[in-house]
């Protein structure tokens, strides 16, 4: 009686530790399949996009480069030489979860890219593909560029900082000063930290250092080699 | 229950393998396409931004 009740308490406790086994199968490996295939459709779908006429061309000279988009559409495309030669990422509008699923996603309200103010990325570390799972090799002066529907927006690293994840000052216009006039442009990238964990968040600042048309066959200085 | 669904498996060793390989998959498959997904979004370690909820505030807040 009692070794019967054993048994089916071991067999309980190995049938817990095999679901949880699966459980990082699913979060290290599974979710970065249906990331993947979400890239590539949003690769596709923002390069056709872009290879049709704008549908409100505008000339002023400060007018955004990107045009407002809709929660949960394609934004940019974000370089990282860094990370590697082919490391682009389809930039999603918006950070819910499900945006986030999909890659990184840009904070809604902060500013689009290339335009003064703040360009706040978000995206996961270690699951869903982890597209910021390298953001901690980037070094000081590291390139990002940013590919929108006309242009090219090379950033620069000027910051590194590791933050609580309560510290929304690091995603102002001007971080870490409520209220200022940004005159500058950065982009922000945010993900957790540490890896695996959510106790706090990585933060890489990066400043605007060039902005090119795009012309064919021609990349910016910094995709070259 | 496991020696209880072997037992109860049928078709020789080759089939009760066979059923074995089977089940298996079937939970997995109910592991990773429906208990993980409901579970996940409880679970922490998938934030990646600052205080969304804080955001909620509007975009003037943080729109320029």
């Amino acid at each position: 009686m009692l070794a019967k009740a054993l048994r089916g308490v071991g067999q309980t406790l190995i049938t817990f530790g095999v679901v949880i086994l699966f459980f990082c199968a699913y979060e290290l490996w599974f979710t970065g399949l249906e990331t993947r295939a979400e890239q590539k459709k949003g690769k596709a779908e923002l390069l056709e996009e872009w290879a049709a006429p704008a549908p409100t061309a505008t000339t002023a000279p400060n007018a955004p480069s990107a045009p407002a988009v809709e929660l949960g559409d394609g934004l940019a495309i974000l370089r990282i030489p860094r990370i590697g030669r082919d490391y682009a990422k389809v930039v999603f509008e918006g950070v819910r979860m499900s945006d986030l699923k999909r890659g990184p996603g840009h904070y809604p309200g902060t500013a689009l890219p290339g335009q003064v103010g703040n360009f706040v990325v978000s995206g996961h570390r270690t699951t869903y593909g982890a597209p910021f799972g390298q953001q901690e090799e980037l070094a000081l002066g590291d390139a990002i560029v940013v590919e929108t529907r006309d242009r090219w927006f090379t950033y620069r690293v000027v910051l590194e900082e590791i933050v609580s994840p309560r510290d929304v000052a690091v995603i102002l216009p001007v971080p870490r000063k409520p209220g200022a006039r940004p005159t500058t442009a950065l982009l922000t990238m945010t993900t957790c930290h540490p890896k695996y964990s959510a106790r706090q968040r990585l933060i890489t600042t990066a400043e605007l250092v060039a902005t090119e048309m795009k012309t064919a066959g021609r990349l910016p200085a910094a995709l070259q080699g | 229950m496991y020696v209880w669904i072997w037992r109860h498996l049928p078709g020789g060793l080759a089939g009760k393998v066979a059923g074995s390989v089977l089940l298996l998959a079937a939970a997995a498959a109910f592991l990773f396409l429906v208990v993980f997904p409901a579970v996940e979004p409880r679970l922490p370690f998938n934030d990646v931004t600052v205080d969304p909820s804080s955001l909620r505030a509007g975009p003037q807040a943080f729109g320029e």
